[in-house]
């Protein structure tokens, strides 16, 4: 067990709220076991990701501001998902820069953490027990790899892991197709884009594709189940023994 | 494309490119093989990362002081006997070339792959004026046989197999039962226009550089064709954007390094051409005249604009290859006369960010073209760019902007926040099976029509919080 003063609040994500709680209960579980204060400040709905890509940069700023208001007292943040950690990291102090929070959100961004992030680079930590036996493979999200430049981290872990073998996914770094807004703006080319992962998924034979990011997830398990795959889409957070 | 083709939504024409077979056969092989070849190519050049860095140091440089290059690089043609025109517009352009045609009493012209010539409709022009352009690049000669436009920056006919060039040639160079064999086709094609480079009176060719302190015009090639095209004809037209000017050779040494790893992971293109001025006295080949034609078009308004670095582009098409959208629908589909990310934004620059209201979301902004990119343009970056601009000049359809507005309203009022829960598992009860939703109407049916949705939990995390907190204590 690591000292046990290491306090974090997570940020649980508007689809992690309200489409993956049991991947916020699994990370709970997970950082308590490990030692880590779990916080939950109230008054999370989104990172404002949707508005900024979108191009409503005025209204992501005013969620930028909250985000810096709700987390003001946490030592760490932990995000679930990579691509609202990028906000968070990347955009928010952009937004804010020219306000009274530009130097709230630039401290903000330093203290988050994508999950896998928090649990090898702030903890240490690389080996867990599994919940589950067998392949798997990894899809870098796009936020993930080429936004927070991390593709060591889940790989880590998933290496480490007792009784499962990790399989390199063809054209891991490749997009699922996802894209926020993208996915229903153009429903077809986002659907192009998810078959040609899936293939790939299907051909390393493995019983789940693993991901650090809830957009991605909810893209993927939605074509899976879609094609009655026997594949699972699910987060890292998921496969991990507290 | 035509107006009556860019009438039909972006999504329908993407749609159609979808349903097409040939298209996505075509489209597979060439971009993965293309990237394939990029990746090995910098695999084995440890020094490209570096490179990429001072190649876009070069650029932006370059750019803070463009006029006094273009100055020097007009004093410099026009000391080696070339003459210099300055178009602002298409239109522009198309008039200086069509007065060179008849001045000199131009028929037939051959031409050079080239991307500005593309932009300024430039055949389409000559042939009005009575003269016959003669495309001599490999794949723009099979574009110009099927009377189509290029659907990728440096592989025109990327859209194309084997199998349909054999038809196009069999039907249109009256060569029935020809092999879908690209060397046999080849052949055919070469036989086809050495008559033409002997008989035409005017080359055209883009450029790939212009090197200000010499006075040299750079085209990088492969086929050989831009060597005749330069050589051959006793007129030469080069036709390129303001933004190709580079200070000096040392810095052509740069970009050329990385330029055709980026395109075709080559080490070098096969021909790399410097054409300085026309044929001297002494010299055996070259033409008569030398014209060098600087287009605008839009270009020096984004010198401080949000486009800015999009004139960094060194049209490799490398962001093409590696994009998911591009590779699911090809260049066609965009409209255009540049495809893919870049193109967007040059499209853009060319016609107002009105033009790009569709083309802007045409990209899940996953970043692979700003990663491939030699000269690191982030294109994501100024997509999103475009996007506020569409918003905010209200060219968006006020159903997006209502939505989105809506969206952030309720992201500032927490309370309301939480319903939205309660209210959606109201909303799914008669979709939801098993914790999934196959079908819904309205606008979410585009989701689910093909993808289930996870449908909102039972219980949100942030219900589950208050127990949650009981069982750490």
């Amino acid at each position: 067990m690591p000292e046990a003063s290491v306090r974090a609040a997570l940020m649980i994500t508007c689809l992690g709220d309200m489409l993956f709680p049991d991947v916020g209960v699994a990370i709970v579980r997970l950082l308590r076991s490990l030692g880590v204060t779990v916080e939950f400040p109230p008054g999370q709905t989104c990172c404002g990701l949707p508005l900024f890509n979108s191009g409503y940069h005025a209204e992501a700023a005013g969620a930028a501001r909250r985000l810096v208001e709700i987390f003001k007292d946490a030592p760490y943040v932990v995000v679930p998902s990579g691509s609202c950690a990028w906000m968070v990291k990347h955009e928010g102090p952009g937004l804010l820069k020219d306000t009274p929070l530009a130097g709230e959100a630039r401290r903000l961004a330093e203290r988050t953490y994508e999950l896998s992030q928090f649990l090898v680079r702030v903890l240490g930590k690389t080996r867990f027990g599994s919940r589950l036996r067998g392949r798997v493979t990894y899809h870098d999200s796009c936020h993930l790899l080429r936004g927070l430049r991390e593709s060591a981290t889940p790989r880590e872990i998933l290496e480490n892991l007792d009784g499962v073998e990790l399989v390199e996914l063809p054209g891991h770094d490749e997009c699922c197709g996802f894209g926020g807004s993208f996915s229903v703006r153009l429903p077809e080319v986002s659907s192009a884009i998810l078959e040609k992962k899936l293939t790939n998924v299907e051909a390393t034979g493995a019983s789940c594709v693993v991901a650090c990011d809830a957009g991605c997830l909810m893209q993927m398990a939605g074509g899976l189940t879609r094609r009655k795959s026997q594949v699972r889409a699910v987060h890292l957070a998921e496969l991990l023994e507290p | 494309m035509s107006e009556a083709e860019l009438a039909t939504p972006f999504r329908d024409r993407a749609g159609r490119a979808l349903q097409d077979g040939f298209l996505q056969q075509a489209l597979t092989i060439a971009t993965t093989k293309f990237l394939e070849l990029r990746r090995e190519a910098f695999g084995e050049f440890p020094e490209g990362d570096a490179l990429r860095d001072r190649a876009r140091a070069i650029k932006e440089a370059t750019l803070q002081r463009l006029d006094h290059y273009l100055e020097q690089l007009v004093d410099n043609v026009e000391r080696l006997g070339g003459h210099v025109h300055f178009a602002t517009t298409p239109d522009d352009a198309r008039r200086i070339i069509l007065d060179i045609a008849k001045r000199t009493g131009t028929r037939m012209a051959v031409k050079s792959k080239s991307m500005a010539t593309e932009e300024i409709h430039l055949n389409e022009a000559l042939e009005a004026a009575g003269v016959t352009p003669v495309e001599t690049d490999l794949g723009e000669y099979i574009i110009q046989l099927a009377h189509e436009r290029p659907s990728h920056i440096i592989a025109p006919a990327i859209h194309k197999t084997k199998g349909q060039v054999a038809d196009l040639f069999a039907r249109e160079l009256n060569r029935p039962n020809v092999p879908a064999d690209p060397e046999v086709l080849t052949a055919i094609a070469r036989a086809e226009l050495r008559e033409k480079f002997l008989q035409a009176d005017m080359g055209i060719t883009g450029a790939n550089f212009a090197v200000a302190d010499a006075g040299t015009v750079v085209l990088v090639t492969n086929e050989g064709n831009g060597r005749m095209v330069t050589t051959l004809p006793r007129v030469h037209v080069a036709v390129m954007g303001v933004e190709k000017v580079v200070p000096s050779m040392t810095d052509l040494a740069v970009f050329l390094a990385i330029l055709a790893k980026s395109a075709t992971g080559q080490k070098l293109s096969v021909y790399t051409t410097l054409v300085r001025g026309p044929r001297k006295p002494e010299e055996l080949e070259g033409p008569d005249e030398f014209h060098l034609v600087l287009l605008d078009n839009g270009r020096i308004a984004q010198l401080g604009g949000t486009l800015r670095e999009a004139l960094y582009c060194l049209r490799c098409g490398a962001c093409l290859n590696v994009c998911p959208v591009y590779r699911s629908i090809g260049g066609h589909a965009y409209g255009y006369t540049y495809p893919g990310p870049i193109g967007i934004l040059l499209t853009a620059m060319l016609n107002g960010a009105a033009s790009v209201k569709d083309l802007a979301h045409a990209s899940s902004l996953c970043g692979a073209c700003a990663d491939a990119c030699p000269v690191r343009i982030d294109i994501p970056r100024m997509l999103i760019e475009l996007r506020k601009e569409v918003d905010e000049k209200k060219i968006a359809p006020w159903s997006e902007r209502v939505v989105f507005t809506l969206v952030a309203w309720l992201l500032r009022h927490p309370a309301l926040f939480r319903l939205a829960a309660p209210l959606a598992r109201v909303f799914q009860r008669p979709f939801a099976r098993g914790g999934r939703i196959e079908r819904l109407p309205l606008f979410f049916g585009e989701w689910t029509r093909t993808r289930d949705l996870p449908a909102v939990a039972a219980r949100t995390f942030s219900e589950r919080w208050a127990a949650l907190e009981r069982e750490g204590r």
